[in-house]
């Protein structure tokens, strides 16, 4: 089916019991089930009847805490989650065309290890995995491995978050996060996809002149490779990553296939697109599909007051007004849809939906705002393709391997659609 | 006199990367698309097996330099590939072998939580360590660590984990809607932790699992390995034993286990064991001989005798005599072949074990593919149904066993006719399940509940 010009892509962002910190309270809310896998891949089989694209799962290496530096004491939240690459897993075989994209935290975790995690997914889920890769400096993560000296950010860099030494210390730690996708793209390579032969004339199990070590030395880590799972279903799974700033930008531009970004208004979008496409092409990537998304938080209802009323509601249970990075949208399903519709001039490929509560706002993403788009001719009817990059419009890409010169990897192994063609 | 028949457990390992595993057979499938996995795993449900078992491995194997071509290559990623079979299996306990060298306590034991929440209370983790810088080139935290410091490592690395799955108690969440309260206590998962390998501090993120903790498993033979079982696992993966072996070995765990304040049923002993199923005893005799041949094929028998000889033996004919001059004696470093744990037996005394072989070889007139065939491992039980039946009986109630993790060579149908003949013979002979008892797997395996937090003895 042709991508129509104005077909937007939708991504829900899975999390607890919703955004709104009072979610779990709400009458239709099941908190004591957050930790059992059928709360999971319930909302997961709703988001799928709903045609989107694919669902995120939040996750930290740390309990959950409304301070963004340091743990709270609160009781009256949500507090606890599960490994979102697991869960994200335990949905994948039971669920068709619906892309799975968990969140990891690569400030503490081996890129080794979440590659191999990664393309497992793509395996179990037969080409609908991903990644969003997020970077955790807070002293109180740090804490939990012990195992590396980190400057954590404090109150004081926050308040000088533009100048040079606070800028220097963020970018070190994007940079990082930047050599640790790339691990994971050689890795996903580091397999031609015919390496396995099964000569049974010879004995040989692989070509092993089709499996390549990577060698990737940087300061934060090396490794060798190449990996122990084979190239996965979609030979590149999609890394996502989210920013609001110029230096998590950089890593959008040059790292990522989708961007999650949090304009609050249309002329907002259009200068951020227009920095991460500027981003892209000095990073070299001016011809790759960067994908990039729009996060809401979204409270939707019959009616405006209806939607008005329900979050005053949930304001006044938890004490204070809902703020967000992104702009929340309370409202109908047809006034969101006008919405996204205006936005997607900015050079938007879609948005990244959080609802506010769950079942409920997830249910009117799926059955009203998701039907009043079809009804534009602003959204798929039926899913077009059966892996997470056919979705996104990206091809299978070729094998960086196969491609370049082995003993002399280049800097990046992102692939454009000429590639393939 | 006679106390009551024990109960067999039986389980299932995916067929490994190495030569017990023929992929080189017309039925052998995948090893990596996840129908594979979902085939083996709900034909060890169907046959009520207690669990699963994957092994791990964390560099592709080398020799002389090169990758190792001649056996199955390339495994998925542990704890994601068995999350993704607890969603086609309700009672399968789910055993990853996860590493304690390459990784950390906080990120394995949230694992582990989650694994087990995911799973309804079916994780299990056979707790390894890592002997060879070679493998650390592929992580951050690479590096080697001398043998006597691997065990102390997995020790404090396990009492670590257990101190972070004991962090939440199980009543913390509330949930209480009209007044607010989530949790109870704003204190939920706080632990500290500080050890030579170890220091850290904070709350962990994953509330109390439904077994509490997944099932320790320990999977090493040596000295320090039993103790460390006897002291903290509730079950041991041992090898290849032979029934007297297998009894010797039995006692010995078992008796251990006083001396860590436990009794010999906290402890299941679940040797690894292949087998050739036939409709006779003979026929299974001449299948398992051509599975022999399909184990080493040529070229794997001069590759596995290049083990030992440490050198390159490409020209050598695998039909022909052994090599006439001896191995090239080496350190575990210095050995060709990388990344596989069994030739560091080779290293002792290769000299030696040559010579032993030559001696096989002349005495039985056997050439260097022969020779092999002869002493490479052997399959556990050959026989019909029956046979099978009544030495996998005969093994549990004689104390050489408390049931076997059996390793078919073929992915991913070679459980299946074990689980359509084998499994009939024991339930009717009243030792094995008909259906499962629990829902977890602690429950399965008949092991105690797990209770309050429960500190570990500093080695005995």
């Amino acid at each position: 089916m042709p991508e129509s010009q104005n077909r937007i892509h939708l991504a829900v962002a899975l999390d607890g019991a919703g955004w709104h910190p009072a979610a779990w309270r709400e009458p239709d809310a099941r908190p004591l089930d957050l930790f059992t896998p059928a709360y999971w891949v319930e909302q997961v089989q709703q988001a799928e009847r709903g045609l989107i694209d694919f669902v995120t799962i939040e996750d930290s290496l740390r309990l959950q805490s409304d301070d963004p530096l340091e743990p709270d004491a609160r009781t009256d939240r949500v507090r606890g989650r599960l490994d979102a690459t697991l869960i994200a897993a335990r949905v994948a075989p039971v669920t068709s065309h619906i892309g799975l994209v968990p969140t990891a935290i690569v400030t503490h975790t081996e890129p080794f290890h979440l590659s191999k995690a990664i393309a497992t997914i793509d395996y179990a889920s037969t080409g609908r995995a991903g990644v969003r890769v997020q970077t955790d400096t807070r002293a109180d993560t740090n804490a939990h491995f012990g195992r590396r000296e980190i400057q954590p950010l404090r109150r004081e860099d926050v308040a000088a978050i533009a100048s040079p030494e606070v800028q220097q210390r963020l970018r070190d730690s994007f940079d990082e996060a930047a050599a640790y996708v790339e691990v994971l793209r050689r890795l996903w390579d580091s397999w031609e996809d015919d390496a396995e032969i099964r000569d049974v004339a010879t004995g040989r199990f692989i070509d092993r002149d089709k499996l390549h070590y990577i060698d990737f030395e940087s300061r934060w880590f090396s490794v060798k490779g190449p990996s122990i799972t084979p190239r996965p279903p979609q030979g590149q799974p999609i890394v996502a990553a989210l920013g609001h700033a110029t230096v998590p930008y950089q890593l959008i531009a040059r790292s990522t296939d989708v961007g999650f970004v949090t304009p609050h208004d249309a002329a907002q979008a259009t200068a951020i697109v227009a920095e991460i496409r500027a981003e892209q092409e000095a990073a070299g990537r001016a011809n790759d599909t960067v994908h990039v998304f729009a996060d809401l938080v979204v409270f939707l209802d019959d009616t405006r007051e209806q939607a008005a009323s329900r979050r005053q509601r949930l304001d006044e249970r938890a004490g204070a007004d809902y703020t967000s990075d992104a702009l929340v949208f309370t409202g109908t399903p047809s006034e969101l849809a006008d919405l996204l519709l205006d936005w997607q001039a900015a050079g938007l490929s879609g948005y990244r939906l959080r609802p506010g509560t769950v079942p409920h706002d997830l249910a009117r993403i799926t059955n009203a705002l998701v039907p009043e788009l079809q009804r534009r001719g602003a959204f798929r009817t039926s899913y077009e393709a059966s892996t997470l990059r056919g979705l996104l419009g990206l091809p299978r890409p070729s094998n960086h391997y196969r491609d370049h010169d082995h003993d002399h990897p280049a800097t990046t192994t992102t692939t454009t659609a000429a590639d393939v063609a | 006199m006679s106390r009551p028949r024990k109960q067999v457990h039986l389980a299932a390992h995916f067929p490994g990367v190495n030569n017990t595993t023929v992929w080189s057979d017309p039925a052998g499938g995948s090893h990596i698309e996840f129908s594979s996995f979902a085939h083996f795993a709900q034909t060890a449900e169907r046959g009520k097996f207690d669990f699963l078992f994957l092994a791990e491995g964390l560099r592709l194997r080398e020799q002389g330099g090169k990758l190792y071509d001649l056996d199955v290559v390339g495994r998925p990623d542990t704890f994601t590939v068995l999350a993704a079979i607890a969603a086609v299996t309700e009672h399968l306990g789910v055993t990853g072998t996860i590493n304690s060298t390459f990784n950390e306590p906080y990120e394995v034991a949230r694992q582990f939580a989650s694994l087990d929440w995911l799973s309804g209370g079916r994780a299990a983790w056979n707790v390894v360590t890592s002997w060879d810088a070679f493998t650390g080139e592929n992580f951050r935290r690479g590096g080697y660590l001398p043998q006597d410091q691997r065990y102390e490592r997995a020790r404090t690395f396990l009492q670590t984990a257990i101190e972070l799955w004991d962090s939440w108690k199980g009543d913390e969440i509330v949930a209480d809607k009209e007044t607010g309260r989530f949790l109870s206590t704003p204190d939920a998962g706080s632990f500290a932790h500080t050890d030579a390998h170890f220091d850290i501090a904070g709350q962990f993120n994953v509330p109390r699992s439904p077994q509490g903790r997944p099932v320790i498993f320990q999977a090493g033979d040596s000295d320090e390995g039993r103790d460390f079982a006897a002291a903290q696992a509730d079950a041991i993966f041992t090898g290849h034993a032979t029934f007297e072996a297998g009894q010797v070995f039995y006692a010995d765990v078992k008796g251990r286990l006083a001396r860590f304040g436990r009794t010999p049923d906290q402890l299941l002993i679940l040797p690894a064991a292949t087998f050739v199923l036939g409709d006779t005893d003979a026929q299974a005799a001449e299948i398992a001989h051509e599975v022999r041949l399909q184990q080493v094929s040529p070229a794997t028998a001069v590759a596995f005798l290049e083990q030992l000889w440490n050198t390159d033996l490409s020209g050598l004919d695998p039909d022909g005599p052994l090599p006439d001059f001896d191995p090239v004696v080496s350190d575990v470093a210095g050995l060709i072949s990388k990344g596989r744990a069994s030739v560091r037996q080779f290293a002792k005394d290769p000299i030696g074990l040559a010579n032993q072989w030559r001696e096989l070889a002349a005495a039985k007139h056997l050439s260097a593919r022969e020779v092999v065939v002869e002493v490479t491992g052997r399959q556990s039980f050959v026989g019909s149904a029956d046979t099978i039946a009544t030495a996998i009986d005969r093994s549990v109630q004689e104390d050489a066993s408390d049931g076997f993790i059996l390793v078919p060579h073929i992915t991913p149908g070679g459980l299946d006719r074990f689980v359509d003949e084998v499994v009939p013979l024991l339930q009717e002979r009243g030792v094995y399940r008909t259906d499962y008892e629990g829902s977890t797997l602690r429950e399965n395996l008949g092991l105690a509940p797990v209770g309050a937090a429960r500190t570990v003895p500093a080695t005995a």
